[in-house]
């Protein structure tokens, strides 16, 4: 269950891998989200070998962390960690969208360590809620992490959730959210506004958090103070790039939902070397 | 004859079940009074969660609690939990292949003076599309604590639906076997095949109808699916036609499933006795039901139509 924490600059190098395996899979498969994939990545690589109370091996044991990935389109990201993590073989990636694969458009509980399907956006915080009373219930201490995209919280079902989490002092879950500010139409701001996050947030009884989303310092600071702050859920507003790590996709919205051609993946993988 | 509110069998079963299986959580939106949960929360506190107004939260959320291994039971008004939830029904709950009970009450237009906006009568083909889903629709008291069991022991998604008004208590129609079809009487002429508040109509229009020496087999289709698709090709081919009555629209629901077993095993004509593209409106239960032509005289009218 105990991860061996990796240093800043080890868990930097493994982002640069994350990234690379991400560029490789959406060439291969042709299609799929590389801008919030790339945007994450560093919240959770950072998650998933430092923080994340989880063994590959024993993905049935009642006491692991929980991950969900809300925003479902950015899996790259998530088949990617947790091939680096040994969830399953690193070739499976390659197999990305492809028919009667493990590795499905949007996530789905065929993938070993995807515990809930996702894509309909909106419903991760909520399926998170429910792990969390879960362990309510049932008295564990795992804690319980949910990704968001910043264009989903455009829709009402996050914010139903969001009440119901303050409601029932969710302090076992941490929510992340992407907020690397571009959708597929465009700029959140231009699309439909989404500011002052952080004040909505608080306002719905939630312990808030703003880091730079791509400092690892920063991104493993939050989650140590989420897991100390006690009586509310805590939610990291990670300001992030979309696209970040290709310099041609970085704050570029067209990247949102567009695999790169092989010219495209050859000069991000330099630029990822 | 004993009338029951199939929500009070409800909650008083749910609370029974609670004693035994420490594994149960319900959860409801605010409707706890009207659903009939009220008792669980009252008995099991702990094991209780009120979502307010926020049926979509509610359902995700229920997935989330099956993913860890909760044997959860979600209550709110049908029209809710199939039409407001039905994404989250879709693609976290059956999707998934999550153990998540949905017992949704207030079906139909037996809701009665709240109209149109609280009657589903669409639930039933929502819920039939989704793979994986179980559809029941006890017709009586007893026949809830019986389905209410039943789901229990399936490992998988389930939609119970019941009514808000009494129903009174259907005797002698045997134990209640999932996707198993009741017959409640034998007959060689016509079948009638219905389910929910309306077989005790069926009952009456059954008798009639024997009175009047016409022979009608009645099917008590509590379970929608899976679907007792070998009691409807056994009418088809015994009975020379089959009349479906339903609490919901004839689109989709027990009549649109005999239909696909019937044309494609043993095509012979099936009436409906239905909601025919129409919403409902307010009324008390009996004036809907006469003015939807779903009372036992309709029935009556419909098997001798279909026999001249």
């Amino acid at each position: 269950m105990k991860n061996n924490p990796l240093s800043i600059q080890e868990l930097t190098a493994k982002a640069k891998i994350i990234r690379r395996s991400i560029i490789q899979m959406l060439a291969e498969s042709g299609s799929g989200h590389p801008g919030g994939s790339l945007s994450a990545a560093d919240l959770v690589t950072a998650l998933y070998f430092n923080v994340l109370r989880q063994d590959p091996a024993d993905l049935s044991s009642p006491d692991r962390d929980r991950f969900h990935m809300s925003k479902g389109h950015a899996c790259p990201l998530w088949y990617a960690v947790l091939a680096e993590r040994g969830y399953f073989d690193k070739k499976e990636l390659l197999n990305l969208r492809k028919f009667g694969s493990l590795l499905q458009g949007h996530p789905d509980r065929r993938t070993p360590g995807v515990e809930s399907a996702s894509g309909s956006l909106g419903q991760g915080l909520s399926v998170g809620l429910g792990m969390s009373l879960a362990a309510k219930v049932d008295k564990r201490s795992y804690r319980v992490y949910v990704l968001i995209g910043d264009g989903e919280s455009q829709e009402g079902n996050i914010w139903e959730a969001a009440m119901a989490c303050a409601h029932y002092s969710c302090d076992n879950l941490c929510a992340i959210l992407d907020y690397n500010g571009c959708q597929i139409d465009g700029r959140c701001a231009d699309v439909m506004g989404l500011e002052p996050v952080a004040a909505k947030w608080s306002a719905f009884g939630w312990n808030v958090i703003e880091i730079d989303g791509h400092s690892m310092e920063q991104i493993l600071n939050a989650y140590k103070q989420a897991e100390n702050f006690k009586g509310k859920p805590t939610m990291i507003i990670a300001h992030t790039i979309k696209g970040k790590g290709v310099s041609f996709m970085e704050g570029v919205v067209g990247f949102h939902g567009k695999a790169p051609t092989p010219e495209e993946a050859k000069k991000a993988l330099e630029e990822l070397a | 004859m004993e009338y029951q509110y199939q929500r009070d069998i409800y909650g008083e079963t749910l609370v029974k079940l609670g004693l035994l299986n420490k594994n149960i959580v319900v959860l409801d939106a605010d409707l706890s009074g009207s659903t009939k949960t009220c008792l669980f929360a009252k008995a099991f506190p702990e094991r209780f969660f009120n979502f307010g107004v926020a049926e979509q939260n509610m359902m995700a959320a229920a997935a989330g609690l099956a993913s860890c291994g909760k044997l959860v039971f979600v209550s709110t008004f049908a029209v809710f939990a199939s039409g407001r939830a039905w994404d989250q029904v879709r693609n976290s709950i059956s999707y998934n292949n999550f153990n998540v009970k949905i017992v949704a009450t207030h079906a139909g237009l037996t809701v009665g003076p709240d109209g149109s906006s609280h009657q589903a009568l669409e639930d039933i083909a929502l819920m039939r599309v989704l793979p994986r889903m179980n559809i029941i629709v006890p017709c009586d008291g007893p026949q809830t604590a019986e389905a209410i069991n039943a789901v229990v022991a399936v490992n998988g998604p389930c939609y119970v639906r019941l009514g808000r008004s009494k129903v009174p208590t259907i005797e002698g129609k045997g134990e209640f076997v999932l996707g198993e079809a009741q017959i409640l009487a034998e007959g060689n002429q016509v079948t009638v095949i219905t389910c929910g508040v309306l077989v005790n109509e069926a009952i009456s229009a059954v008798k009639n109808l024997k009175a009047k020496g016409i022979s009608a087999r009645l099917i008590n289709m509590h379970t929608i699916r899976p679907l007792d698709e070998e009691a409807v090709i056994k009418a088809a081919k015994e009975t020379k036609f089959i009349v479906v009555c339903e609490e919901h629209s004839t689109i989709g629901g027990l009549a649109s499933a005999v239909d696909q077993v019937v044309a494609q095993n043993f095509p012979v004509k099936v009436m409906r006795l239905g909601i025919n593209a129409r919403f409902g409106q307010s009324g008390e239960p009996a004036e809907l039901l006469k003015e939807y032509n779903l009372t036992s005289l309709d029935i009556e009218k419909t098997v001798i139509s279909g026999i001249s």
